[in-house]
């Protein structure tokens, strides 16, 4: 019973290096022990979640410095991480499932597999983790293994510069998360979640340096979770093979961070100016998210944006509502249908030869009708239509934000109704219309192996959000003083969305409207760009001037240069005859002993 | 009757002989009897204090003595080596002549 998540946490970790040894042998090695692992961790997530909460489980301590400070690793199981561990593998096996298909002609075949498991095993030991330190460890190794998969295709300089840029913007949040650690270590002596609640509760008396500690630590997730403004990384994270796209949007990576928030909820809702900021991170980059993806033109960055947007809901559901479950409930349907989003972009890149643009498709619907059917799912879900899940769930949280946040609330009241517009002008381009390119016109529906992952993901995406299934995963309460208004304006909203995307987007042969602004994403990367260029160039020649000429010169040439002349000047005492030598010998005897004696 | 001062004197005289013969000869094998001279002034020193350092029940301290038999020991043994070394010497350089010997120069 104990072993079991340890089971579950290494199975992929054993898969991965069997594969890095010999899956350059044989494909369906590879493939078939990454789907083996991610199956076995599947059945194990969903016997271990019909099992009742063991409470203590084994750890063992990794380093141990006494009473002051011990680092465990160990396992925590209870409600959140069961659910997570579900979500995680199941999707997982999907997607293992799907790249079957998707990369039978891919290069590097091996190298995408084991990849694939390792991803999944450092997202499986974030899910577990019992302690900061753990968690730090696979929140890094989520950050390598998606620069691996992301740089899938490294002789392509956009997907090496898009490895390069996750990896090191994530860097960034992940140091003021370590930053966070430190202090809330530092504050109450412990590192275990577990133990954390209690202490913190303690340490009341100090809100600013609690406040100072709880951002911090939510710095990790406005990196992991691509929250603004750190978010630039995800989008250009589309350079990957579409199924990691899938994957790391639906449960292996963005995931992370709302689930590191869940996790220390309690601790968080001890310090409400934490919470203040949580939600305005969360809601402005839920409705700039949204803005940007209504002028996308590939497909894959169009669902980039609407995680970016989706996870803000998340966050500003941690911030505003009143339990994990509700932040956790989105994340469970979103997985889901924005898996199968992904999944469908995928069979829609397969079938146009791997032609991204979307003003290059269209009239896709009789080419492909089951990919269209299941992206019809997905983006119903998605923009919240109801009785489909992402409503259920998305709805829980603005209601919740509507009563603590007004503001923000209303905000993402509208990112509904853009999500809806910009969700339907993509299935309004590549799917109705008229073919505009030739692979469009010749487009073929996707293999099987490629479909089932599909039809899977169709029906929890459908019906994750209804109560039956909450019930059975979350327990929700609805918030009082909902404002009666709501409802009926989230409805307004969606059809108002799909009827004008519907109206300018019918039979379009370009985009009819340009916003450059929101195509050049409100400007934030090239204003990275600018600081990168400037500032960080500008530091770096005057640390590489430093390092020439003080540390090169000044530190080491001088001396260097100053030893060899004095080795220069003793050198004339060496004068080839032996007697000399006695001589200098005898005078340096004298010299000593008159220096000892006399003095 | 000679006191301890007069051996110290001549045990001085020899090692000066002795050292300016290290310092002023050319020949290897002087140099070499030049050292060989400082080694036993040494010992005539030791075996003077002993002589003159007697105990409360009139016998001489030994410790000088026996660390002269030492010396004279491990300066036979000296004196194999460096002869080999000579002899050797010898035979590569044919010369005993220490300015000849100036490979070890600037």
């Amino acid at each position: 019973m104990s072993a079991i998540p340890w089971i579950i946490l290494f199975t992929p970790l054993a898969a991965a290096a069997v594969i890095l040894f010999l899956g350059r042998f044989s494909k369906l090695l590879s493939a078939g022990l990454a789907i083996g692992s991610a199956a076995v961790g599947c059945v194990l997530s969903w016997w271990l979640f019909a099992q009742p909460d063991p409470g203590e489980t084994a750890r063992f301590y990794w380093l141990d410095f006494g009473e002051a400070l011990r680092i465990p690793i160990g396992v925590t199981v209870d409600h959140l991480s069961k659910v997570m561990l579900v979500v995680v593998t199941t999707i997982a096996t999907l997607v293992f499932t799907y790249s079957v298909g998707y990369m039978k002609t891919e290069e590097g075949y091996w190298r995408y597999f084991a990849g694939l498991s390792l991803f999944l095993f450092s997202m499986l030991g974030i899910v577990l983790a019992d302690n900061f330190v753990m968690m730090f460890i696979f929140w890094e190794l989520v950050g390598v293994s998606s620069y691996i998969l992301i740089g899938h295709y490294f002789k392509k300089e956009s997907a090496a510069d898009a490895a390069k840029q996750a990896f090191i913007v994530n860097r960034i949040g992940d140091f003021g998360f370590m930053l966070g650690i430190l202090l809330l270590w530092a504050a109450t002596g412990t590192l275990m979640f577990s133990e954390l609640t209690g202490r913190v509760a303690e340490f009341a008396s100090n809100p600013i340096y609690l406040t100072v500690a709880c951002v911090l630590v939510f710095c990790g997730t406005v990196g992991k979770s691509a929250q603004m403004p750190l978010h630039v990384w995800l989008p250009n994270s589309m350079e990957g093979p579409t199924p990691v796209s899938s994957l790391l949007h639906a449960a292996t990576m963005v995931a992370a961070g709302v689930y590191m928030l869940a996790r220390i909820f309690p601790i968080l809702h001890a310090v409400p100016v934490a919470l203040d900021v949580i939600a305005w991170v969360g809601g402005i980059t839920c409705f700039a998210a949204a803005l940007m993806a209504t002028q996308q033109d590939d497909i894959k960055r169009i669902l980039a944006y609407s995680t970016i947007s989706q996870l803000g809901y998340m966050v500003l559901g941690v911030a505003s509502a009143t339990s994990a479950d509700v932040p956790m409930f989105h994340l469970f349907t979103h997985a889901f249908f924005k898996c199968l989003l992904f999944l469908c972009a995928g069979s829609v890149i397969v079938g146009m030869h791997h032609e991204q643009n979307i003003w290059k498709m269209g009239a896709l619907k009789n080419k492909m009708p089951f990919t269209f059917l299941a992206m019809v799912v997905g983006s119903l879900a998605l923009s919240g239509c109801p009785l489909f899940s992402g409503y259920y769930s998305k709805d829980l949280i603005i209601e919740f934000a509507v009563v603590k946040y007004p503001f923000l609330g209303w905000l993402s009241v509208a990112t509904a109704g853009l999500t809806a517009f910009y969700t339907f002008r993509l299935i309004f381009v590549v799917f109705l219309g008229k073919p505009k390119d030739d692979h469009a016109k010749h487009a073929q529906e996707s293999p099987l192996v490629m479909l089932v992952p599909l039809a899977c993901l169709a029906l929890p995406a459908w019906v994750a959000g209804y109560g039956f299934v909450e019930k059975f995963f979350f327990h929700v309460e609805e918030p009082a003083n909902v404002p009666h208004l709501l409802h009926p304006v989230l409805l307004v909203l969606f059809a108002a969305g799909v009827l004008s995307a519907f109206l300018l987007y019918r039979g379009a042969d370009k985009d009819p409207v340009s916003i450059p602004f929101f195509a050049n994403r409100l400007y934030i990367d090239n204003v990275y760009g600018w600081i990168v260029k400037n500032i960080q160039d500008g530091g770096a020649t005057v640390l590489s001037w430093a390092d020439r000429w003080i540390v090169d010169l000044l530190v080491v040439q001088v001396p260097s240069k100053l030893a060899w002349a004095c080795g220069f000047v003793l050198r004339f005492l060496q004068v080839g005859n032996i007697q000399a030598y006695v001589f200098f010998f005898g005078a340096g005897v004298v010299g000593l002993l008159y220096f000892l004696i006399m003095r | 009757m000679p006191t301890l001062a007069n051996y110290l004197i001549v045990s001085g005289l020899l090692f000066s002989i002795g050292l300016a013969g290290v310092l002023l000869r050319r020949n290897i094998l002087i140099i070499f009897m030049g050292l060989e001279l400082m080694l036993n002034a040494a010992n005539l020193s030791l075996v003077a204090f002993s002589r003159f350092n007697l105990g409360q029940d009139g016998l001489p301290g030994y410790n000088a003595q026996v660390l002269v038999f030492f010396i004279i020991t491990v300066a036979a043994a000296e004196v194999a080596v460096g002869l080999a070394i000579i002899v050797a010497l010898y035979r590569m350089r044919q010369t005993t002549h220490v300015e000849d010997l100036d490979t070890l120069k600037f």
